[in-house]
């Protein structure tokens, strides 16, 4: 913050609706300048189009914007960025083949000569603590050190206004604290930024105002650091929220015993797991924490079967299974939910029935000698919608139809309901509104109270700690050592995920 | 100006009405293209679509639609299972060949002594030999990662080298004073493909074409493997997940495929055709791949599908003779058919919207 309390942007009755859905009604806000200004809301409030509107991308159906004091109507980004609006997308426009400062020449109207633009990049990349090799290809690069690609290729425009989406969804506590600096240097120097997150508690560290969005309309506005997090999510959800309740039981026998776990990726460029150790007991959450990428959904396909590794490398209560197959997995009492819903844990273009049939075929007993039981299907698809309330038209309804909130609720709730002793979920929560969210966390205890071993991937930081009785984390496909949630320090988090990568080179050639 | 947008569930309404308003544009566009050449178009179409059915001698027509259109169905029948699982056999003319090639030798082994058993062994072999020419492309795509299509397709011009060596070669009639071709089958009764019900064109390859339709019927609705093709085609990683395992389903589509299409080449040579000779192949295994696309992929909208393409067929060849429409406007006609479903095929995923507002 700045003592020049001058406007900066101002944005009035923006309204922008697409067929069947308003995803912005008159909204209003204004950003001075060195601000550092929030945008709270659930997915699907309309953040991201008032952002693309701000940045030309979308253009609003009425309503009208101010740049200092001058009418703002960006046709196409490269106006905006012309006028000193710069953004740094969720996910990075970069090519690995290239190295750093081609990668920035790339992204600018008249890009000047390759070392006079590397000068400036370490200038840059310096001035702001971010620190960047020019000269290496960014395929080497860690998640964090792209993004900072992308700063850097917007700071070099010299912005009034930087718009940052979801910046720290793939970054270490420890490379989030070296964002927030260069961040908040950049406000103390008079540049406004727009922050778009749901992670509440950086919003409370790092922004001055926050306008709360939901359902396409501003409904209040606030200053985060005078709110507690749960105030914010309130603010969000428009009702109360009440955290899962915990049973205190004490764990049973293992159930789920990884020993000496090595896969490669499916993927060409996937993460290889190297020797992972692991066990869950009976009644037990095991959270998995971890940046994106760094072994995840190898993991995941480890242990559901679609990786098929050494028999003695996974065993469910005692049993060898690591060279059987998802449904053999599952006849021996183990679920998964992967992390992307359409496409992977769901087939888009088949009904909800269809896609309880998908994974629940073999535990409901839904076939007789492979001929298909429809009525039972029918009958087991609408209780996991009765049960998880899943808002649908029908059954019969396309998957691909349903809300990301809702598809997760089937997904989740078809295979908690076939009554599992192991369940394995990736990123169970990811992109569902706070109160679906909410409810398949209670789901999730319940199933481990009611005696389930469970694993809970999650990049979500917040619901691994509110959830996992123990805690590890996924760096470069090993996992660290499980610890006991409680009393874990968020330093002593981000060290198990890996610190801050790839500071120590960045040193090396200052 | 108007925009495409996708629909959250595709439209019943339009699934079901794309290949009727297919046949019509198609009408309309050939009826254009037969008036060019010179033609009355109303005379054109009304002897492509109607003269088989209700013509002066619908009769002999009527049996011939079956005789078509019964290798078409059992061939797309067998494609549309690779094609829903996105399986992509496009070699069914050499499964074809090869069925008649092996059904044709046990028949030709046999000749001339007169059983019950030879013309059971007959289909068992013509199966046998589509399904060996199948098991090529599949093999060689589960064991090294190759492309089915192109093998499939290649191995489509070995079957015809191998057919043409076979019409003058092995199987050549030592009777025949020397011209190419083998013995004729169908008149040989114990290797006769004949008509079940005399002047009716049912033969064993309709009976044959219309179980085919309801085992696949019974197999995409009622039965896990079917399930499985369909979510293969539809979301490959999803099927992982729900334990397919992508080899053998490929073996089994590519099998299948073959089988049927090894059985339609049976058939024909032991009936219609009566004999193998070196222009045998023409072309069922190709136009099937129209007739299941055409068919929605779906059982009984193929055995629909085989039935309008027959006509086309037939009607085409009267179109020819009677008001001499050159074959190559009959195979454009064809061709229509194909290439206007396809393109209304769009409605059924998207609806046109006119937007004037997005428009300046």
């Amino acid at each position: 913050m700045t003592g020049t309390e001058k406007v900066l942007l101002t944005v009035e009755g923006l309204t922008k609706a697409y067929p069947g859905v308003v995803a912005n009604s008159n909204v209003s806000f204004r950003i001075m300048e060195g601000e550092v200004h929030s945008l709270l809301g659930e997915n699907g409030a309309g953040k991201s189009t008032l952002v693309k509107m701000i940045y030309g991308l979308v253009r609003p159906d009425t309503g009208r914007m101010t740049l200092r004091g001058q009418v703002y109507e960006p046709s196409a980004p490269k106006a905006a960025r012309a006028a000193g609006v710069a953004m740094v997308f969720q996910h990075f426009s970069l090519f690995e083949a290239l190295n750093v400062a081609e990668n920035v020449a790339l992204g600018m109207e008249n890009p000047p000569k390759q070392s006079e633009l590397s000068q400036r990049i370490r200038q840059v990349s310096e001035a702001y603590g971010l620190p960047l090799d020019p000269a290496r290809l960014v395929g080497d690069l860690s998640a964090g050190e792209r993004q900072r690609v992308e700063i850097i290729r917007c700071l070099l425009q010299d912005p009034k206004l930087l718009i940052m989406d979801e910046p720290t969804s793939v970054l270490t506590p420890q490379e989030v604290e070296i964002l927030f600096k260069t961040l908040r240097q950049l406000s103390a120097e008079g540049t406004a930024i727009l922050y778009i997150s749901h992670k509440l508690e950086e919003i409370r560290a790092l922004c001055d105002e926050a306008t709360v969005l939901r359902r396409g309309k501003v409904v209040d506005t606030c200053q985060p650091r005078e709110k507690s997090a749960r105030e914010l999510a309130e603010m969000m959800v428009g009702e109360t929220l009440t955290p899962p309740e915990r049973s205190g039981k004490a764990p049973g026998p293992v159930a789920l015993d990884v020993s000496g776990l090595s896969a490669r990726s499916p993927n060409p460029f996937g993460t290889a797991l190297q020797n992972i150790h692991l066990t869950v007991q009976r009644g037990e959450i095991l959270g998995i924490a971890g940046v994106a990428g760094n072994g995840q959904d190898e993991l995941l396909l480890a242990l559901s079967g679609e990786i098929r590794t050494a028999k003695d490398a996974v065993k469910i209560d005692g049993k060898g299974v690591g060279d059987l197959g998802p449904n053999e997995r599952r006849a021996v009492g183990l679920v998964s939910a992967p992390e992307e819903r359409l496409g992977h844990a769901a087939a888009p273009d088949m009904s909800l029935t269809e896609n309880a049939l998908l994974s629940g075929a073999v535990r409901k007993e839904l076939t007789s000698r492979g001929f298909i039981d429809w009525a039972k299907t029918r009958t087991f698809a609408a209780g996991i919608v009765k049960e998880f309330d899943v808002r649908t038209p029908g059954i019969g309804t396309a998957a691909r139809a349903l809300s990301g909130g809702n598809l997760q609720k089937f997904v989740i709730g078809r295979e908690l309901s076939q009554d599992p002793s192991v369940i394995v979920v990736n990123q169970p929560t990811w992109g569902v509104d706070a109160a679906a969210a909410a409810s398949i966390r209670q789901a999730l205890i319940d199933r481990a109270s009611g005696g389930a071993a469970v694993v809970v991937i999650s990049q979500d930081l917040d619901e691994l700690l509110e959830i996992a009785d123990r805690f590890a984390a996924l760096n470069g496909g090993r996992l660290s050592a499980p610890r006991p949630t409680q009393g874990l320090t968020v330093d002593e988090i981000g060290l198990m995920m890996g610190g801050a990568h790839g500071m120590e080179v960045a040193h090396v050639h200052p | 100006m108007f925009i495409l947008e996708k629909r959250p569930n595709p439209s019943r309404f339009w699934t079901g009405a794309t290949p009727v308003l297919a046949v019509v544009l198609t009408m309309i566009a050939g009826g254009l293209l037969f008036a060019a050449l010179g033609k009355n178009p109303f005379e054109a179409i009304r002897t492509i679509f109607l003269d088989p059915l209700i013509g002066d001698n619908a009769w002999y027509y009527r049996a011939q639609l079956l005789v078509k259109a019964a290798p078409l169905v059992l061939i797309a029948i067998g494609l549309s299972l690779g094609f829903r699982a996105g399986i992509w056999n496009i070699g069914a003319e050499g499964q074809y060949i090869l069925g008649a090639i092996f059904g044709a030798g046990v028949g030709l082994w046999f000749y001339p002594s007169q059983h019950w058993y030879i013309f059971p062994l007959m289909i068992i072999a013509g199966g046998f030999g589509g399904w060996l020419w199948a098991m090529i492309p599949a093999i060689l795509k589960t064991r090294f990662g190759t492309n089915e299509i192109l093998v499939s397709l290649m191995l489509v011009y070995v079957a015809k080298n191998l057919l043409a060596s076979m019409a003058v070669g092995l199987m050549r009639n030592p009777e025949g004073s020397g011209f190419p071709g083998s013995r004729d089958l169908s008149a040989y009764p114990s290797a006769a493909n004949l008509e079940i019900f005399a002047g009716t064109g049912i033969h064993w390859g309709v009976v044959a074409a219309v179980i085919a339709v309801i085992a696949s019927y019974i197999l995409l609705q009622r039965h896990m493997l079917g399930f499985q093709i369909r979510l293969t085609g539809q979301a490959p990683r999803a099927a992982r997940f729900a334990g397919v395992k992508p080899e053998r389903l490929v073996v089994f589509c590519m099998g299948m495929s073959g089988i049927l299409a090894g059985l339609a080449g049976m058939f024909e040579v032991a009936g219609p055709a009566g004999k193998i000779s070196i222009d045998f192949a023409s072309g069922y295994g190709f136009t099937a791949i129209i007739v299941a696309f055409l068919g929605r992929l779906h059982p009984i909208g193929i055995l629909l599908a085989g039935l309008l393409m027959a006509l086309t067929y037939v009607g085409g060849d009267i179109a020819q003779s009677n008001i001499g429409l050159p074959s190559a406007a009959i195979q454009a006609f064809q061709g229509m058919l194909l290439f206007f479903l396809l393109a209304v095929d769009l409605l059924s995923n998207y609806r046109i919207r006119f937007n004037l507002k997005e428009a300046h």
